[in-house]
């Protein structure tokens, strides 16, 4: 049960200087609420199937940095969800996309969201990069035991550093590593494919919406050769989340450009299935 | 032998109002004003680092006089019931009347508590909502008590004066660089005479409706005040 803490006054918790993290906080005032009390432990442990994310890519480019998820949760064999949003703001100018277990992903991703917000708001001044990136981390860690029971998530995160003025990216493992990839990644279960895909297409000084494209052909090739990853629906019009975040801080793309983008990359597709061909040397 | 001696619980409740008010009667005053796209909150502050004026939540702002260390306590603590409370349930759950309870219930309890002194601070919650006739502005004094106010509201050392000031001078649907403006005067005629308050005096934010981020709060920096009370003549 969520404990409401209006009393009669707020309790010496709330008033108490020290920390300027909601993580912390939670874990002393409502320990249920935190991620890995609020689902199920025992789902894995049962063998329940449940929904999972799949594909996240991310890359880099002059003024920023991209990153783009297909729509697809499974569950074993079956889709689950055709139209999931795994990618979101962090704040202002980062963002977050999660492959793995969709539940559990989604509510990490509310209490990172808060993390960063909190801080922002007691401190009277954001994280810097690297520490939202170090907080990411510890949320993780926190939650190894979830993942040790197999309801694995995998964050990939992305931001604009405005002390060093360019797009970064990081990646993570389950027990909490954090590692800085230099031009870009991909997460989840077509990353193999969609990571092959732009070491061909990713080249230094791409423009915003070339490395737009690329993250999305990247996707199309994760969703050719991967069954759990979704590519571009044109039946009922579902495709791709797209971020870009800059200088000028989060910015999710609008739809309908991320259709008319799609709809370019299938036309070429039906021209030439393997997508675009790298020269040799 | 010391003879314990009797005072009267009205006598000792106006003693420890009129310490309270003695307190918040020494800062400078902050004054809250409606505009056509929210809520305005001025502040006359020296510090750039220690705000009187505050983001709590999406839509919930605070602004304070009186003991820093004390409304400071408050507003983490708002800050923090107001992000588990959006964590817990969702982000629109947090309302300004929400919190404004709470406050009022804190400080009510430590006011009418023998054990500790009265906080000597005032508060501020207002909620800006998506028409003007939803914003929402609650005025906290130092013994718990809430009062709804509306078009502006005025606390600290030199209330009377400058809210006297509005009274004649505010009118509805003030652009916001009028508004930074009018509010600005109010907190120059504290005295006989209008003093001079320079831009970089001035602690300014705003609850904007209009702005396309789910978080509404935006602090002014000091070129825009200095361009908003640069636009009179």
């Amino acid at each position: 049960m969520t404990q409401h803490p209006l009393g009669p006054r707020l309790p010496g918790a709330y008033v108490a200087p020290g920390s300027a993290s909601f993580a912390d906080f939670l874990a002393g005032q409502a320990p249920e609420l935190l991620p890995d009390r609020r689902t199920a432990t025992t789902a894995a442990s049962v063998g329940i199937e449940v929904p999972h994310g799949t594909t996240i890519v991310a890359a880099t480019f002059d003024q920023g940095v991209v990153m783009a998820g297909d729509r697809r949760a499974t569950m074993g064999n079956i889709i689950a969800q055709r139209d999931i949003e795994k990618v979101f703001p962090a704040d202002e100018f980062s963002c977050v996309g999660i492959a793995g277990s969709a539940g559990f992903a989604v509510e990490l991703v509310r209490l990172f969201q808060t993390e960063l917000e909190h801080y922002e708001k007691i401190e009277g001044t954001p994280l810097s990069l690297d520490g939202k990136a170090n907080r990411l981390s510890g949320l993780l860690r926190a939650n190894l035991a979830m993942a040790m029971q197999g309801l694995a998530v995998l964050p990939l995160f992305a931001g604009f550093d405005l002390r060093r003025g360019y797009g970064r990216i990081f990646e993570y493992d389950v027990t909490g590593g954090r590692y800085e990839e230099t031009a870009f990644h991909a997460v989840g279960s077509g990353s193999l494919f969609a990571r092959g895909s732009l070491k061909k297409l990713f080249r230094q000084g791409l423009q915003e919406s070339e490395c737009v494209t690329a993250t999305v052909q990247a996707l199309y090739d994760a969703a050719d050769d991967d069954s759990a990853t979704g590519g571009p629906d044109l039946a009922r019009r579902i495709f791709p989340i797209v971020a870009v975040v800059t200088a000028e801080g989060y910015r999710r793309m609008p739809d309908d450009d991320v259709a008319a983008l799609a709809d370019e990359v299938v036309a070429a597709r039906m021209q030439r299935p393997d997508g675009p061909a790298a020269p040799l040397t | 032998m010391t003879t314990p001696f009797y005072v009267s619980p009205e006598q000792l409740m106006k003693d420890r109002a009129d310490f309270a008010r003695k307190g918040i009667a020494r800062g400078r005053s902050v004054v809250v004003i409606q505009y056509a796209d929210g809520i305005c909150f001025v502040a006359e502050n020296p510090s750039h680092a220690l705000h009187k004026i505050s983001e709590i939540y999406d839509r919930v702002a605070f602004a304070a006089v009186g003991r820093y260390n004390e409304f400071e306590n408050l507003r983490i603590a708002g800050v923090r019931l107001a992000d588990l409370r959006g964590y817990s349930y969702d982000r629109r759950d947090v309302t300004g009347r929400g919190l404004a309870n709470a406050y009022a219930q804190t400080l009510g309890t430590i006011f009418s508590s023998g054990g500790e002194k009265p906080y000597e601070v005032e508060i501020f919650v207002a909620e800006v909502g998506d028409e003007a006739t939803d914003d929402q502005i609650y005025r906290l004094t130092y013994d718990g008590s809430v009062a709804d106010e509306q078009r502006f509201a005025v606390m600290g050392g030199s209330a009377e004066q400058a809210a006297g000031y509005l009274e004649e001078h505010y009118s509805d649907g003030l652009g916001r660089a009028a508004a930074v403006r009018v509010a600005v005067q109010a907190l120059a005629h504290d005295g006989d005479t209008a003093r001079d308050i320079p831009a970089d005096q001035v602690e300014a934010a705003v609850l904007d409706r209009t702005r396309g981020q789910q978080r509404k709060f935006v602090r002014l920096s000091d070129p825009t005040v200095a361009e908003a009370l640069a636009t009179e003549a």
